[in-house]
């Protein structure tokens, strides 16, 4: 439903003064609500709210590394350690200063920005596949920060930190996953709706422009250093704001939590939905959820109904999942889903 | 005449009413159990840097489908359910929850690694569903007052540590101590047995090495132990690294008293693929026959199993010690569902896994055997120890156990 919204904006829908303009909005406070009343219905487990809970999560983070490799070209293979940033601000804030969760958000997303602010500004001297293997590097140590000795007190070390239950407010009838499901699927649409505004906008064309041709933008007089550097703090504040809310959903964050392939698995992810679309942003976090999380689970089932004789490995399914889809849809899933609406239209 | 017989009549009704009643009243079942099946869940690393454990679940998995095959447990059909965690705690998490609110599973069974289990800890014992028989051994396990819902089942690492502590102050002269360990409370429990075992002494280690389960490998913490001038070492490892970290000290010439800990014990996964040569004289406790080791190859246990992997697990590997335990901590479950009868609540079932009374287990050495209490939820508590020679582990000397708790 979200990427509807954000794929529809042009001028077409905005006949001003009429409710029509409105349907977005009207579907995505009705969406939710559906679902609540699903799960008030026995329809729509607990578990499946958390599952929902955690797509939107992923969208988030992917939707962070779209705006920075799909709309300002800058390669990141390490998006996994703002995720971890921004999962441990609110660990450690609600854990150790006995935060509400909700104030940990804004505290996550700033942490985030100036972490991805501050390793902007090297990044600006290596492009490309250089960027790429900084970027990795970081990927890669914060784990091992992570459960450096000296920070354990803070940390928890190895064994991570377990949050406590954040019941709904109010005395709402809600469960917790119920609850937390409909503050994240918030939080996202505002996440989404100003990363549509930010495209949308001067800074939008400027950074488009970066990725386009970086000489020709600065000829322009596009500062691209300094749009570069807030990218990435932006784009990290993105994916900062999705690691505290899976923390805050999962209840539980550790170092293992946020090893690289987490990294690889958002890059991943942006790829496969799109990567210079924002609906492919919400795809690629189904895709991360889904894919990745069942991928073994899915193998299995597969071999046992066609009874294959042979054992598959469990991330069969995940690989040729991928190459189908490189091959199929180079510009990810929703990239070949407006070609192939195209198609239709045309012939 | 009429009323007596009227009286009779009421009276076989009323009997046959209270038995039926009775007979009803005896079949209790929480979710996940029915007349006809019962669902236990489980979690993995079939995938990652612990698969070599994958082996495992798949034996338990081939053991239940034998349970099923001979007519299931009290006429009931097992369904297992087992996913894939990776040795990574928050996977464990989702994938339980998953099993408890999605598959409905009556238990949870054998989740496997310290991490993992620390993580679903609270939420087991908060939704009152049984944790069974974790495969690690941390001492945390065995905490019926705080944790009810939560039992171990192999000897506990502290324990473990001890002996291995007690049997260097023995044997070793001038003991010069190194530590390789896994960073995180599986190693942290087995130096502090091992510390606890040492006692006063527990300056001799002079060097402790960590990893991390993601680490490639363990080569620069073999050479730094090496270069302590340790001569006694004691190898706190999971597979794939006890496999390295046995290969690397051949490899740079380093031959301390070797202290390997048991849940390495495995002849097909760490001893080959780090070179029999390598591993001669390495010292490890066990409680499990080693199904290398020639003194079974006629045993009655190990001739069922050999026919078990045979039948429902040839991809199997016959020369580790991994689909032993598998069966072993199978057969106690079955045992205790069994046991259980047609009273297939959680609570009762916790009661029966409370209630074993030194229990004959297939593929325990001999003298060991499994019990517990309300008070006791350790069911294994001794080990003997065992020597690698040629190709497989010998046991020697006496059952141990640690005399402390």
């Amino acid at each position: 439903m979200t990427s509807t919204v954000l794929a529809s904006g042009t001028a077409a829908d905005r006949s001003p003064g009429s409710l029509w303009r409105y349907r977005w909005w009207f579907l995505l406070t009705l969406l939710p609500l559906l679902l609540i009343a699903g799960g008030k219905a026995g329809l729509v487990s607990n578990f499946q709210f958390l599952q929902l809970s955690l797509m939107i999560v992923y969208s988030i983070a992917v939707l962070g590394l779209i705006l920075l490799t799909g709309f300002n070209g800058q390669i990141s293979l390490g998006h996994g350690a703002f995720f971890a940033v921004g999962a441990y601000t609110a660990a450690v804030l609600i854990d150790q200063a006995g935060w509400p969760f909700w104030a940990t958000l804004p505290a996550a997303a700033l942490a985030c920005f100036i972490a991805g602010y501050l390793f902007g500004l090297p990044a600006l001297r290596l492009e490309g596949h250089y960027l790429a293997l900084a970027t990795f590097a970081l990927a890669v140590a914060v784990p091992q920060i992570l459960k450096y000795r000296h920070i354990e007190p803070v940390t928890k070390g190895v064994m991570g930190i377990n949050i406590f239950k954040s019941d709904p407010p109010f005395g709402l009838p809600l469960s917790t996953d119920q609850w937390m499901f409909l503050v994240v699927f918030a939080v996202a649409v505002l996440m989404f709706w100003l990363a549509r505004n930010l495209l949308d906008s001067r800074t939008g064309r400027a950074l488009i422009a970066i990725r386009d041709h970086p000489m020709a933008a600065s000829t322009m007089g596009v500062n691209v250093a300094r749009y570069k550097t807030v990218m990435f703090g932006i784009s990290a504040l993105y994916t900062g704001i999705a690691g505290a809310l899976h923390g805050i959903i999962f209840e539980f964050v550790s170092p293992d939590s946020f090893r690289f392939e987490l990294s690889i698995a958002i890059l991943v992810g942006a790829v496969v939905g799109g990567i210079a679309s924002l609906p492919g942003a919400v795809i690629g976090g189904v895709f991360v959820q889904v894919i990745e999380k069942y991928a073994d689970a899915l193998t299995k089932k597969i071999s046992a109904a066609v009874h294959l004789p042979l054992e598959l490995e469990p991330w069969l399914i995940y690989g040729v999942a991928l190459i189908v889809l490189m091959y199929a849809m180079p510009m990810g899933i929703a990239g070949g889903v407006v070609a192939l609406w195209r198609r239709l239209k045309g012939s | 005449m009429r009323l007596p017989r009227l009286t009779l009549a009421m009276a076989g009704a009323l009997a046959l009413a209270l038995t039926a009643n009775s007979a009803s009243a005896q079949k209790k079942y929480d979710e996940g159990a029915s007349d006809t099946e019962i669902r236990i869940g489980n979690t993995n690393p079939y995938s990652g840097p612990a698969s070599a454990y994958g082996q495992i679940g798949k034996t338990i998995e081939a053991f239940f489908k034998k349970v099923n095959d001979e007519g299931g447990i009290n006429g009931r059909k097992v369904t297992f359910i087992t996913y894939d965690d990776g040795y990574a705690p928050p996977k464990t998490i989702e994938m339980v929850r998953k099993l408890v609110e999605e598959d409905k599973v009556l238990l949870v069974f054998q989740t496997l690694g310290t991490p993992s289990n620390t993580a679903i800890h609270k939420y087991m014992n908060a939704k009152k569903v049984p944790q069974l028989f974790v495969a690690t051994g941390a001492s945390v396990w065995g905490k019926p007052t705080e944790f009810p819902w939560t039992m171990g089942w192999q000897p506990d690492y502290v324990t473990e540590g001890v002996i291995y502590a007690k049997h260097i102050l023995a044997n070793v002269k001038d003991p010069k101590i190194a530590v390789l360990m896994q960073n995180d409370d599986y190693g942290r429990d087995y130096l502090n047995g091992f510390k606890k075992g040492l006692g006063k002494d527990a300056d001799k280690i002079v060097q402790v090495a960590t990893y991390e389960v993601a680490d490639p490998t363990v080569d620069s913490q073999i050479i730094a132990l090496k270069n302590s001038g340790a001569n006694t070492f004691f190898n706190i490892t999971t597979p794939k690294f006890a496999a390295q970290a046995i290969k690397k000290a051949a490899e740079i010439g380093w031959k301390p008293a070797h202290y390997l800990n048991n849940v390495s014990s495995s002849v097909g996964a760490v001893m080959k693929p780090a070179g029999f040569e390598s591993g001669q004289g390495i010292l490890t406790a066990a409680y499990i026959k080693d199904p290398t080791d020639s003194q079974w190859a006629k045993d009655a246990d190990m001739t069922a199993w050999n026919g078990f992997m045979d039948k429902y697990y040839p991809g199997g590997d016959k020369k580790s010690t991994f689909p032993a335990y598998g069966y072993a901590v199978t057969s106690t479950l079955v045992e205790v569902l069994k046991r259980a009868g047609d009273n297939l609540t959680r609570e009762n079932i916790m009661k029966q896994a409370a209630s074993l009374k030194a229990v004959e287990i297939p593929l325990l050495v001999p003298g060991i055997k499994v019990s517990t209490s309300p008070t006791d939820f350790y069911p294994i508590q001794s080990v003997r120890l065992s020597r690698f020679k040629g190709e497989t582990f010998e046991l020697f000397g006496d059952v141990l156990s640690n005399e402390a708790d």
